[in-house]
């Protein structure tokens, strides 16, 4: 008897093709939209997830002023860190296995008739480590340069590009603000972070000479340490924040004026941040399936009136009211998973392509479809009801007499 | 002929209606269309229900199909009060026991005339190939062999008459209610179907109440009844008929 229903509705549809297709649009519509934007959020968190991963998750950033919520919320009423700082770390904290002082400083590079304004930043080869830096071609600083603070530099692929073009940078001689630099090495590319930022914008010189020759201080604005593996940031941050509360002189219940973050919280940060913005998307797109919905009702409603007489006849012939309901939930049910089926195909379809534009992995998740198609028949039901239950209640007479 | 009042009271009483009266609408404007109408219809019976147009007489037949209830008075069929039934309990009763032949054909229109004859069987629960069988048998009955794929648009209105009549006794109903069966049929047609239910009365013993307006086709019945008014203005039984 079921499926004898499912095929009287499967002929209803087919015979009215052009009105089923229209009607079925909106649930096609609002599936495809929630399936590509759930789709390619995910696609979004996950690159997030791996662009702050590839920076190392063993990573810790030590800064000073206090924290503020959100990434980059800090606040400057501490002291600048010294390169004293960042030797007492890496001296006295058990299992790190790099700790990188860094300085920098946004000025204008020269070469030839070239010109760039792009960040300096002072360090020593330890920032290659922690950071994941691998030299494409030249060398790394070596001990001598960076104690003395040689005018010695490492190009960011961008800075080449810029200044040099095609050519083979490697002990050409470039100008950094007034000072002249050697070129001795050229970092392999990392291309855009997941934030939009050019991370091969920059070039790299020992600590020293930006401290001296640049900034004419010896101001370490952050510290990166990264932890061996194995080893639990959380007891190293606890380590740091010890340590740096001595060297600073706090005095047990103030507050630091600096701070100490696990770049596993920017992740989940980060993250959480995509995952919202995605059901918010997918929330909207959600609306859309509720439109769909009425649409479906609307024209179930009309064929409920257009088939008075029909419903009638079955009446008469023995339909029982709940015979007659399941007929046209059954129909509105069909309509609406045929208009989620193909809103799943068109959503993947276009998530795929979604993920190919916007660079982003596409990540395929069959939950998704499950609760989509799922939500589709619902409503299907919800929507269904109210004309399906209006058919069933006809009274068998008034419904023959119907012109 | 005789002019009788009596009732079959030699005969298992199937149908019997008493006092019933049908009111439409309210206040003055309320039309009533039955006043009062006692009748006994026993088991195997073959009724014709005559009258001028308007008398009441699709009413009744409305009401004795269990499709309608009276405004007032009892319809008992097989002892039950039909009025105290709720919807679903009288489509089960139609489902199971009554064939009913409308005045206009009422056929599925975009359907073939083998699905409209078997839809009654579809809600008994009848299994496909069975359902097939009798469907075709059924319009083999009716002489429609050949036009089991035709939708009724394509049929004439006997055609349409005759599948309408094929699928009311299709199921083999204990009691088949026909209102105007050869309204539609030219008198040859009217003929061939009156054998074929007069048939269906004294070989399978299905009760019959049947409207008509011709009176050759009454005579196959074997008891008149007429309709004036919306009341029974007589009875005649047949002479020869038990
Ligand atoms: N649903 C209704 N609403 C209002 N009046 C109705 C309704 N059904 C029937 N009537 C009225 O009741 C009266 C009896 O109608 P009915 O259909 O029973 O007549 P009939 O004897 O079958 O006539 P005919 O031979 O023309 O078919 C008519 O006057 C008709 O107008
Ligand atoms: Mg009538």
């Amino acid at each position: 008897m079921f499926s004898e229903t499912i095929l009287l509705s499967l002929r209803e549809i087919r015979r009215n093709l052009m009105r089923s297709s229209l009607t079925i649009l909106g649930i096609v519509i609002g599936v495809a939209a929630v399936i590509t934007m759930v789709t390619l959020g995910r696609g979004a968190t996950a690159q997030v997830a791996s662009d702050i991963t590839k920076l190392g998750t063993n990573l810790l950033q030590v800064r000073p002023g206090q924290d503020r919520h959100g990434p980059g919320g800090t606040h400057s009423t501490g002291d600048m860190f010294k390169a004293k700082d960042a030797e007492a770390i890496a001296q006295e904290i058990f299992g790190l296995s790099a700790v990188a002082p860094i300085a920098s400083k946004t000025i204008q590079s020269i070469y030839g008739n070239e010109n760039w304004s792009t960040t300096v930043t002072g360090s020593t080869n330890a920032y290659l480590q922690v950071s994941n830096w691998l030299i494409e071609s030249g060398r790394q600083f070596m001990e001598s340069e960076l104690r003395a603070g040689k005018a010695v530099c490492i190009l960011g692929t961008t800075v080449r590009d810029k200044l040099f073009g095609g050519q083979n940078p490697i002990g050409a001689t470039i100008r950094l603000g007034k000072l002249s630099c050697n070129v001795i090495g050229v970092l392999n590319s990392k291309g855009q972070s997941s934030f939009g930022t050019d991370q091969d914008d920059f070039v790299l010189i020992p600590l020293r000479m930006l401290q001296r020759r640049i900034a004419g201080n010896s101001d370490v604005s952050r510290i990166l340490v990264s932890a061996q593996d194995g080893v639990s940031t959380k007891k190293v941050e606890q380590d740091i924040e010890q340590l740096m509360r001595q060297r600073r002189h706090i005095l047990p219940g103030k507050d630091d004026d600096f701070h100490v973050r696990d770049m596993q919280e920017l992740v989940s940060t980060m993250t959480g941040t995509t995952r919202v913005l995605t059901g918010l998307l997918g929330a909207v797109a959600a609306v859309s399936l509720l439109v769909g919905g009425i649409g479906i009702m609307n024209i179930m409603l009309v064929s409920v009136t257009e088939r008075t007489r029909e419903i009638g006849i079955r009446l008469a012939i023995g339909a029982l009211e709940r015979d007659v309901l399941m007929q046209f939930l059954v129909e509105a049910v069909v309509l609406s998973s045929f208009g989620g089926v193909i809103g799943i195909v068109l959503g993947i379809s276009a998530a795929a392509v979604g993920a190919i534009v916007l660079a982003v992995p596409f990540i395929f998740d069959p939950g998704i479809i499950v609760i989509a198609f799922v939500f589709s028949a619902a409503v299907g039901v919800v929507f269904g009801y109210f004309p399906a239950r209006q058919a069933g209640q006809m009274d068998p007479i008034e419904a023959l007499r119907y012109e | 002929m005789k002019t009788t009042t009596s009732t079959q009271t030699g005969k298992h009483c199937l149908i019997e209606l008493k006092g019933v009266t049908k009111v439409y609408g309210e206040g003055p404007a309320a039309m009533h269309a039955l006043q009062g109408i006692d009748l006994r219809i026993g088991q195997g019976e073959f009724v014709a229900v005559m009258g001028p147009s308007g008398s009441g007489k699709s009413t009744c037949m409305n009401i004795l199909g269990c499709l309608d209830t009276p405004s007032s008075g009892v319809h008992l069929f097989e002892g039950i009060d039909v009025g105290k039934l709720s919807r679903d309990e009288r489509a089960l009763l139609r489902r199971h026991y009554l064939g009913f032949v409308f005045q206009g054909f009422n056929l599925l229109n975009r359907t073939s005339a083998l699905e409209n004859v078997e839809l009654p069987l579809i809600y008994r629960g009848t299994p496909a190939g069975e359902r097939r069988v009798r469907a075709l048998e059924a319009l083999e009955a009716v002489g429609l062999t050949g036009w089991e794929t035709h939708t009724p648009g394509e049929l004439s209105g006997g055609q349409q008459q005759r599948v309408a009549i094929a699928r009311a006794i299709v199921t083999n109903p204990k009691v088949l209610l026909a209102d105007e069966p050869t309204g539609n049929l030219d008198s040859a047609r009217s003929r061939e179907i009156m054998k074929v239910l007069a048939a269906f009365n004294s070989e399978r013993g299905i009760t019959i109440a049947m409207v008509t307006h011709d009176a050759d086709i009454a005579v196959y019945a074997k008891r008149i009844i007429r309709f004036f008014d919306g009341s029974i203005d007589s009875e005649e039984e047949k002479p020869g008929t038990d």
